[in-house]
């Protein structure tokens, strides 16, 4: 058997490897509170705020479907894809905390049809590919419904995802 | 500012679109002429040049302007090349008008033409992972037409549309575009064909989504009174209205190539326009019309489900009513006001330098009754509605 694959994160900086539970990292503007993903560095985008000093923060974790597709044919590079090539689903969540939305893959296996607007969904990390020694990792979202028992919507469900 | 803000559009011109895999400077000259001749003005007439830029077709590309000025002939014209993504027309468009506003000149060329690769759009090579663009194909292998599929799902669930909806739209855009000769694809389909198309991002399907052409156009804008010498006294189809506004805070709608949405917990509530509704409302606000006094529209179906949220970010219609308005046949040739006469993007293809100019030459025909097999009877007044990746919003509003 092979050694494991070295787990590291498709990018720098946007995301925790805390495997249990990751959070996207952005920032939050120390002048008028505005998020943002990826963080913001040089100039708050509120167009009211002078603000340039930002602090960085853990996203929540949990959202809500905004809307969803898939990728039914293999994206054009940079993607690098898994052959033989394997269509994923992708949606725009909600975060409630931070009013914006943000986008990411759905973890493997789930399809369109396992959502709708509104599911309410998870950060978790997944492959996005893999090299000879490598598993780049990047954050992908989980139904809540899905999830391993124990951690079911009704947690999560009429509350805040604070 | 003089108080009539408007100029006049004296020639229109095209080169057809397809798949012709041939120097994108070929398109932007045989259109250029064709607008020249139309404008009854010679090449050497013209004091101001206003390229659009394409980004996939090396340097000659990027200073557009001065690569149709050589290739036509160096003459000391002034000269710009700008790049606003698929409005890079209209933003070539304001800055010719502008010129002509100040008083800087009183005949400008607005040119526009690409040639593009197969398949999907993908970044601009090399490993850039500062280009959020890069980024979103890397890290989500998000294409466009999975951004476009978004908006095309939040329809199906706030709105009750059906992919039967977005069939019917490719269709009568299909029909529209038959006997257009500068369509690249004039062919009937019926909605049985659009639904059995290759599902591409759900619910999108192959024909619901807008191929990539080659192509090319250009207008002649002078000033009012240049217009009125030259042309006599005859009524002059005019540019009314330019808009190309920027989102505002917080953009709410998650937009290509965007890992998010602007985040709204400092804008202390209260929802204004969306970008996509300001883009017209400025369009309108010049030209000192609104969307009741509109003959037809030609607006970006980038996909056919994103002409619908068209018809109710450009006023045809309240949120949540376009489908009525698409089944009642009101957007058809023939209907209340027909949109996208020309067969629009379902029938062209996106030649993004190229669009935006497009849709004011279609306008320019059809306003001069010389649309043949797609005239909207009696039009006077038209509107073009588009926007540029990051935040370029592109309208037109074109009048007689």
């Amino acid at each position: 058997m092979p050694d494991a694959k070295t787990r590291r994160a498709a990018v720098d900086g946007w995301f925790t490897l805390d495997e249990s539970a990751p959070a996207l990292l952005g920032s939050r503007c120390t002048g008028c509170g505005t998020f943002a993903f990826p963080r913001e560095t040089f100039s708050c985008r509120n167009p009211h705020c002078p603000g340039t000093q930002f602090e960085e923060v853990e996203l929540s974790r949990r959202g809500r479907v905004w809307s969803y597709t898939d990728c039914r044919y293999q994206p054009p590079p940079p993607y690098i894809a898994a052959e033989p090539y394997e269509p994923f689903a992708l949606a725009a969540v909600e975060l409630a905390t931070e009013q914006m939305v943000v986008m990411g893959q759905l973890v493997d296996g789930v399809t369109v049809a396992d959502l709708e607007v509104g599911t309410e969904v998870e950060l978790v990390l997944g492959t996005l590919y893999e090299d000879d020694d490598h598993e780049y990792l990047v954050w992908k979202w989980r139904p809540l419904d899905r999830s391993p028992a124990g951690a079911g919507s009704a947690l999560v469900r009429g509350g805040s995802d604070a | 500012m003089p108080d009539d803000r408007r100029v006049a559009i004296l020639g229109a011109g095209m080169h057809p679109w397809g798949k012709w895999g041939r120097n994108f400077v070929e398109y932007g000259l045989t259109a250029a002429r064709d607008a020249l001749a139309d404008a009854r003005l010679k090449w050497t007439d013209v004091q101001f040049v206003s390229g659009a830029d394409t980004i996939r077709n090396g340097y000659p590309g990027f200073i557009a302007g001065a690569t149709f000025a050589q290739a036509l002939g160096w003459s000391g014209a002034r000269v710009s090349s700008c790049y606003a993504a698929c409005a890079s027309g209209a933003a070539a468009i304001a800055n010719a008008r502008a010129q002509i506003l100040a008083g800087l000149c009183e005949v400008a060329l607005v040119v526009g033409a690409d040639t593009t690769p197969k398949g999907f759009f993908a970044p601009v090579g090399g490993d850039r992972q500062d280009d959020p663009d890069w980024l979103r194909f890397r890290l989500l292998g998000a294409t466009n037409p999975a951004y476009f599929a978004l908006y095309a799902r939040r329809r199906m669930e706030l709105f009750g549309a059906t992919e039967e909806d977005f069939a019917a739209v490719k269709v009568k855009n299909a029909r529209h575009g038959l006997e257009n000769p500068y369509a690249r694809y004039r062919k009937e389909v019926t909605v049985e064909e659009v639904l059995a198309s290759p599902m591409v991002a759900d619910p999108l399907r192959l024909l619901h989504i807008c191929a990539t052409s080659d192509g090319g156009a250009a207008l002649v804008l002078t000033s009012m009174d240049f217009a009125r010498r030259h042309a006599g006294a005859g009524t002059l189809t005019t540019v009314a209205g330019v808009s190309t506004v920027t989102p505002r805070f917080p953009q709410q709608v998650i937009e290509m190539p965007s890992f998010s949405t602007d985040s709204a917990v400092a804008a202390g509530g209260g929802e204004g326009p969306t970008f996509k509704q300001s883009i017209t409302a400025a369009a309108y606000e010049e030209a000192g019309i609104g969307p009741e006094d509109v003959d037809l529209a030609e607006v970006y179906d980038l996909s056919s489900a994103l002409e619908l949220d068209w018809y109710e970010d450009i006023g045809l219609c309240p949120p949540g009513e376009a489908e009525k308005l698409l089944r009642d046949g009101d957007t058809a040739l023939g209907g209340r006001v027909p949109v996208n006469p020309s067969g629009g993007l379902s029938c062209f293809g996106e030649a993004i330098p190229a669009q935006a100019i497009a849709q004011v030459c279609e306008l320019v025909w059809q306003l001069r009754g010389q649309a043949t097999g797609r005239q909207v009877e009696g039009a006077r007044v038209g509107v073009t509605a588009n926007q540029g990746l990051f935040g370029h919003g592109s309208s037109v509003v074109v009048t007689r």
